[in-house]
């Protein structure tokens, strides 16, 4: 078995390396053939994913039957493990996980050569400057991380089982989508490295990269917050963020791939910010790396580093390669990307969109200097510091908040120039809307004198409302239009404006999917959390809920045994729920885990943990969370997806008018 | 009480400082004839009336919570790391049996009931634990930088962001002013679709 994997890689390896040389060769060679020669670069790329999934296919048929003469198997497996965990054995390890990276970018080669007839030249340069990104990585597979290495000497009788940490349900499809939204950023990255070398006329390739873009992030932003449940749902700290480094690692691309999104607007429609914004897609690529790398090397150290190694050294220098191919071609066509039009105002979404960039680039600097600064610490002065959620949220929150206005302020602005008069028009409503808000929570009892998070949060809840508002009477101004011709009803107005200009609409119900967020977070300002011995019939009290222990129950299956506490839980006198709290010893690792009980609803998530018991008395430990306003946060991310789908659909053909009607101009915001 | 005493104090002192800030103003009102020196003193009145509010909301602020001891535990802990290697802040440790986070939370308890001041309390964890034990870089020595430089990197954006405006507004249009070109064909079909661009996102 581990034969027919180490061959499917060398094969890999020799495939893809093939694709590039004669890439290059058919590329830069004017000789008779370099079609004929660039053809089978692109055959043999696309060969390289049979042969990349046959690797992969191999290594989890190995879970399957425990092979544990694979040491990958016998480090990261065990035979009692449950299927959906040994199917995710693929990525729960270092050779695995750059394995499935590997996979995954050779699925997203397979597309892309497959779609060659768009653009032939322009697909084949970036088809060569991916098969380059796959050389590298099955460089590692096949010399520094082979996941088919041998074990040595006699045979185990069973594996050390998956980290406990991982057995989780959204651990068979959090790092898939993460490693999409990595992985994926190599395609935009390769259409504009692409473009550069080829001076690649227009903006075509942009258009041609935006879908991809758009899904990657797509992708990214699924990863990133099924992280964040899966952190919230197993590691028992009542919280879903906590700035660890492989955390921000997954952050940084994210906050570059989005300043990306923006900026590239103003490239489509004005012929703007064409350095900016391939700078922006190379650095948003070399931040994944840069974030596989951080996870990978050990130098910082993190909760979620499940393997770590020496490759880090591999990483550097491809991070330096990387950096210097794209460097050098800048430099060489650099004069291919003046800008075409001029500024025209300050106030125009054209300067909106550089501050909001400026800003997502603040936030991702900061994420970046927070992470690498106790390394440069220890470099500098000897000592190592720590650089936690204070810092981050110190300097991040306040950053947010300004992104959060320019998120209510920039769709309003029209391209090239804003009237003030117009600005004022559309924002007096919304602005008169938001300051209600504010004033009601005060009202409610908020008080943002008695603490600055306080402060920021009535300001994130303002701002909130603030958008939601200015995205809300963009769609109702131009359904209400739409409805008058048409005669339809204002939601069937709206659903046909947006499927009319769906990346505007759809990007509108984004910054919707959003705020939404930002209020899930604005309420962790209000967690409440108790922790205490519960015997049977003990009770705990927090906020409006009263907590009875039951009873402590016990079970053994042959991968973990378990404990859970029966809590009953009231409020207002009135039994409303039972929650079991549970606490896993998982058998072939020896390691414990934390299964939180979770009560969630709009208003907050009562959230029960099972610390297991008091070392010295023996009794059970309980810690209860009161976290308001988490729920919120996971049906913002549902938004975002749907606003995400939703840009990606094609516009509809335009509407037509019943005879009758007099024809009128479209409806337009004064975004428009 | 003393809390009271002191934001009573404060703010009694504030009172009356603000009011010689009027009477001085006053009385140059009265010996200044011309109507700019009258706004001027006006103007500096209502600065110095303004960064009164200032430091008295300020001193409100700091001075609230003061002496809630539950408020300071969570505060303190809120600032401090658990040293165990799990990488969470130490009131948010959540292992059981973790040889340093319940040991440690006793010693900020007993620090805050001796009533050892904020910088006291977090030196000794420092002494005793290490500069790890600091949840975020202190804001001394070479830590500093790790607290200016995202505000440098802001500033220096903006100062970026401004110049690129100027530039791109300052640049010469193509067309001689006053001209009008007349387009046809190809040309115009460009400027449609220029201008449908302009109005679509």
């Amino acid at each position: 078995m581990s034969q027919i994997g180490s061959f499917a890689l060398l094969l890999a390896l020799a495939l893809c390396a093939y694709s590039f040389l004669a890439g290059i060769l058919a590329l830069f060679n004017k000789v008779s053939g370099s079609e004929r020669l660039g053809e089978t670069a692109r055959r043999a790329g696309i060969a390289s994913f049979a042969v990349v999934f046959l690797a992969a296919v191999v290594l989890v048929v190995a879970a399957f039957q425990n092979d544990f003469s694979i040491a990958y198997i016998f480090h990261h497996s065990n035979r009692d493990l449950p299927a959906p965990y040994k199917f995710a054995t693929l990525w729960s390890g270092q050779e695995g996980s750059l394995l499935f990276w590997a996979l995954l970018l050779s699925a997203y080669g397979l597309v892309l050569r497959l779609r060659y007839k768009t653009d032939v030249r322009l697909f084949a340069h970036a088809s060569v400057i991916i098969a380059a990104v796959q050389v590298f990585f099955l460089l590692l597979l096949n010399f520094a991380a082979n996941p088919f290495g041998v074990m040595q000497g006699s045979l185990p009788p069973d594996g050390n089982g998956l980290n406990p940490l991982l057995q989780y349900p959204e651990m068979v499809i959090h790092p898939p989508m993460l490693y999409l939204g990595y992985v994926g950023f190599t395609v935009p990255f390769a259409f504009a490295l692409a473009a550069l070398i080829m001076r690649y006329p227009g903006e075509k390739w942009i258009q041609i990269t935006r879908r991809w873009t758009m899904v990657t992030w797509g992708f990214l932003t699924c990863g990133v917050f099924l992280g964040a449940h899966w952190a919230y749902s197993v590691l028992g700290w009542g919280g879903y963020w906590g700035w660890d480094p492989v955390e921000n690692a997954s952050l940084m691309p994210w906050l570059t791939g989005t300043a990306f999104l923006h900026s590239v607007m103003m490239q489509e429609k004005r012929g703007m910010l064409k350095t900016w914004n391939m700078w922006l897609i190379f650095s948003t690529f070399m931040l994944s790396i840069f974030g596989t790398f951080l996870t990978r090397s050990g130098v910082v150290s993190s909760v979620h580093a499940f393997a770590q190694s020496s490759i880090g050294d591999w990483f550097v220098a491809f991070l330096a390669i990387i950096f210097a191919t794209c460097l050098f071609f800048y430099v060489k066509n650099r004069s291919h990307l003046r800008t075409e039009h001029k500024l025209e105002s300050l106030i125009s979404r054209e300067s909106s969109f550089l501050f909001n960039n400026l800003l997502l680039l603040v936030a991702c600097f900061t994420v970046l200097w927070g992470t690498l600064f106790p390394v440069l610490s220890e470099w500098v002065q000897g000592t190592k510091v720590t650089v936690g959620p204070p810092f981050f949220n110190r300097v991040n929150v306040p950053v947010a908040l300004l992104l959060l206005l320019l998120t209510a302020v920039g769709p309003l602005l029209a391209w090239r120039r804003t009237s003030v008069e117009s600005l004022k028009r559309n924002f007096l409503w919304p602005a008169i809307g938001a300051l209600a808000t504010g004033l009601l929570l005060v009202a409610l009892g908020m008080r943002p004198w008695k603490d600055v998070s306080y402060f920021y949060s009535l300001m994130t809840i303002m701002l909130s409302a603030l958008v939601a508002l200015t995205v809300i009477s963009e769609f109702v101004r131009g359904g209400r239009v739409i409805g008058h011709h048409t005669g339809q009803n204002l939601f069937a107005s709206m659903v046909q404006l947006a499927h009319r200009n769906t990346r505007r609409y759809g990007g509108y119900i984004v910054h919707f999917g959003v705020i939404v967020i930002m209020i899930g977070f604005a309420g962790a300002v209000f967690n409440q959390d108790k922790e205490q011995e519960m015997g049977f019939g003990d009770k705990m009290t927090i906020g409006a809920y009263t907590l009875v222990c039951q009873s402590y129950t016990q079970d053994d299956n042959p991968n973990y045994g378990s404990e859970w506490a029966v809590m009953n839980v009231f409020k207002g006198g009135k039994q409303i729920a039972t929650l079991n709290p549970e606490r896993r010893f998982y058998k072939a690792s020896q390691q414990t885990s934390t299964m939180v009980a979770n009560r969630s609803t709009p208003q907050e998530d009562l959230y029960v943990v099972y610390e297991g018991q008091n070392l010295d008395t023996g009794r059970p430990i309980i810690k209860v969370h009161l976290n308001p306003l988490v729920m919120w946060i996971w049906i913002g991310v549902w938004i975002i997806i749907a606003g995400t789908v939703i840009a990606l659909i094609p516009n509809s053909v335009p509407v037509r008018v019943p005879a009758p009607a007099r024809m009128r101009a479209e409806p337009v915001g004064a975004g428009d | 009480m003393r809390v009271e005493d002191k934001l009573l104090r404060n703010s009694r002192s504030l009172s009356s400082r603000a009011k010689r800030g009027i009477c001085s103003a006053w009385s140059s009102n009265k010996t200044a004839d011309s109507s700019s020196l009258a706004l001027l003193g006006m103007t500096s009145v209502l600065l110095k009336r303004c960064a009164q509010l200032i430091l008295l909301t300020l001193a409100v602020f700091t001075l609230l919570g003061a002496g809630d001891e539950s408020a300071r535990v969570h505060d303190l802990g809120h600032r401090m790391m658990c040293v165990c290697g799990c990488n969470q802040i130490l009131l948010e440790c959540n292992h059981v049996g973790c040889a340093y986070s319940d040991r440690m939370r006793a010693e900020l308890i007993a620090a805050v009931d001796r009533g050892d001041n904020d910088d006291l309390t977090l030196q000794s964890f420092v002494q005793k634990y290490g500069t790890t034990v600091m949840a975020a870089p202190t804001k001394s020595g070479f830590n500093r930088v790790a607290w200016i430089m995202p505000y440098l990197v802001l500033v220096l954006g903006l100062a970026m962001v401004t110049l690129i405006v100027r530039a791109w507004r300052s640049r010469p249009l193509v067309l001689p002013a006053g001209a009008v070109a007349a387009v046809h064909g190809a040309e115009l079909e460009h400027f449609r679709d220029q201008a449908r661009k302009d109005t679509e996102v």
